[in-house]
């Protein structure tokens, strides 16, 4: 696919819409950190379990996955948004737009990243003054992991609502794939010292790497290597990607 | 671009959508030529919309082939959606943004000129008369403001072909007569080829040039108003009395009789000059009137009408 000025020009227009309704609606910015504060303060604290760390407690130590939990709820949840869309039909002004579906996919896309990029900065800022201090260059390189990262979880979940109609999905993607992703990621244990069941459940798992990476940003450790972990996020990039384009690239309207 | 000079705006060859078991449009040929206003005409559920959604690239067809501006419907999807405008039957506004927002959306992804943007949202805002409340979100407005906005957004970037589904369902009549000299001045001025679908037989007679009656996903009959007014035969006489149909055998300006509830119908050619020769024919009548075949006549005539009697498939 190549890409033209006014497939750029529709990427930004769409990439607009998105940024505006964000900022427009407020309760959600709030509403989607509520249970990643509740994780990291309530069972972060009442839990005490283990950090294989020395010198981080559990609260700390889950601070990285909890930080990862906020762009894969966001980002996925954004993508099963379209359902509403398709529903409501205002999708249909973007289909018969005369962008390809790509151009539409990377617009939507990056719409999502950035509300995930911005609720992680969120929660960032208040993890690094209650839970876990962080220096500049940390919370930088932090912050820049979120980008990739979000842009992932924004393409699984624009993916898969690419095929769905209904929003008795919703549900089911939520509990067959966002919470399995979220829990076999490791954001709560130890990996390392996890069964091999378990283990393999994570390497298929793309959340486990993300959560792995800002782990070894935020401690200097993580369960899997450090190459293993980069490795798997430029691919997990480009799969997530390219799957997203040939799905929307049958997308038609339903109905 | 020259050959779109030479070419009909709108061109269908057995055109189909099959969904599952169900014709939803099936093969329809059809040629629309530049410039002209064409409506179609059918109850809901004869495939009007499906066959709209072929023409705008949003659903695929399962046989035949079609040509919009000059473009295939199939393989040069994008060519097609850069040529034309579209107003759904569903409102597809997006309620979290305001009119101006909505529109300045829908001009980045249509590439309009940047420089131009701006006086073209002003120009048809003030068109369809929301200057005032440009900058509410959509959200707040009531269902023709909505309507009015969707013809502005489906026509802010000059399309050589507006589809407008159901432009003025569920709208009040002073937003249906607004929406309708709009169309006409469009018509007009701007030497848009428009197609709409309505079942307001009233709609297809104020605007369009010709009319196609669509039953169960075919063409049933096409022609401009007039002509298919004749075809059902001219005049039409309602009788009330107790009066039977063999009254008028043998009288050939007699088209059609039909009984209804409290009398007869007469399908009658050149019926003031022969209303006393039918009056003759009946003394006992109790009550006459004569009026003009509308579009509705012509409409239950071709459907497969609920009036008893009248089958035509």
């Amino acid at each position: 696919m190549n890409m033209m000025p006014a497939d750029l020009r529709a990427v930004y227009a769409l990439l607009l819409r998105e940024i505006k309704i964000y900022f427009r609606e407020k309760e959600r910015i709030i509403s989607i950190l509520v249970s990643p504060l509740l994780f990291l303060f309530v069972m972060g604290r009442g839990l005490s379990g283990h950090s294989p760390i020395a010198g981080i407690n559990y609260q700390q130590f889950i601070f990285p996955g909890i930080l990862c939990m906020v762009i894969l709820f966001t980002a996925i949840t954004y993508g099963l948004y379209i359902i509403w869309d398709k529903r409501l039909d205002f999708l249909k002004e973007v289909l018969a737009a005369p962008i390809s579906r790509g151009t539409l996919f990377f617009g939507k896309s990056l719409g999502g990243m950035v509300g995930a990029v911005m609720e992680s900065l969120i929660l960032l800022v208040i993890g690094a003054i209650f839970v876990l201090p962080l220096g500049p260059a940390k919370i930088l390189t932090a912050f820049i992991l979120s980008v990739p990262f979000s842009f992932i979880m924004a393409n699984i979940g624009l993916s898969i609502v690419a095929r769905m109609n209904s929003m008795e999905g919703f549900g089911l993607v939520m509990s067959f794939l966002t919470w399995p992703m979220f829990i076999f990621g490791g954001a709560l244990f130890d990996l390392s010292k996890a069964g091999p069941w378990l283990r393999l459940a994570a390497y298929l798992d793309p959340f486990a790497y993300c959560v792995d990476l800002m782990r070894w940003v935020m401690f200097g450790w993580g369960a899997f290597p450090l190459t293993l972990d980069l490795t798997a996020v430029v691919f997990f990039c480009l799969v997530s990607a390219a799957w997203g384009v040939f799905s929307f690239g049958s997308l038609q309207q339903t109905r | 671009m020259s050959r779109l000079l030479t070419l009909s705006a709108i061109e269908t060859n057995g055109l189909a959508k099959q969904f599952g078991k169900i014709m939803a449009v099936d093969r329809i040929d059809l040629t629309v030529s530049k410039g002209e206003v064409f409506a179609l005409l059918g109850p809901n559920g004869a495939g009007k919309t499906t066959f709209i959604n072929m023409l705008c690239t949003l659903i695929k067809p399962t046989g035949g082939w079609a040509r919009v501006a000059g473009h295939d419907i199939v393989h040069e999807s994008l060519a097609v959606r850069k040529n034309i405008g579209i107003v759904f039957q569903e409102p597809s506004l997006d309620d979290l943004l305001t009119a101006r927002e909505n529109l300045c959306l829908h001009c980045m992804l249509y590439g309009v000129p940047q420089p131009e943007t701006g006086a073209r949202i002003e120009r048809m805002l003030a068109i369809v008369g929301l200057d005032a409340r440009a900058d509410d979100l959509v959200r707040t407005y009531s269902g023709g403001m909505r309507r009015r906005l969707e013809i502005a957004r489906g026509l802010i970037h000059t399309p050589r072909i507006l589809f407008l589904d159901e432009p003025t369902l569920g709208l009040d009549p002073a937003s249906r007569q607004a929406v309708w000299s709009y169309i006409q001045e469009l018509k007009a001025a701007a030497k848009t080829t428009i197609v709409l679908t309505t079942h307001y037989m009233e709609e297809a007679d104020r605007l369009s040039d010709r009319v196609a009656i669509i039953a169960n996903g075919r063409i049933k009959e096409i022609g401009t108003c007039e002509e298919l007014k004749n075809k059902v035969g001219g005049d039409m006489v309602i009788l009330k009395g107790r009066i039977e149909p063999e009254a008028f055998a043998g009288l050939d300006f007699v088209k059609e009789t039909l009984r209804e509830q409290s009398g007869l119908r007469l399908t009658v050619r050149e019926a003031p000059r022969h209303l006393k020769t039918i009056l003759d024919r009946c003394p006992q009548v109790e009550e006459v009137r004569v009026r003009r075949v509308t579009l509705d006549d012509v409409f239950l005539k071709f459907t497969g009408s609920p009036m008893p009697g009248e089958n035509s498939g």
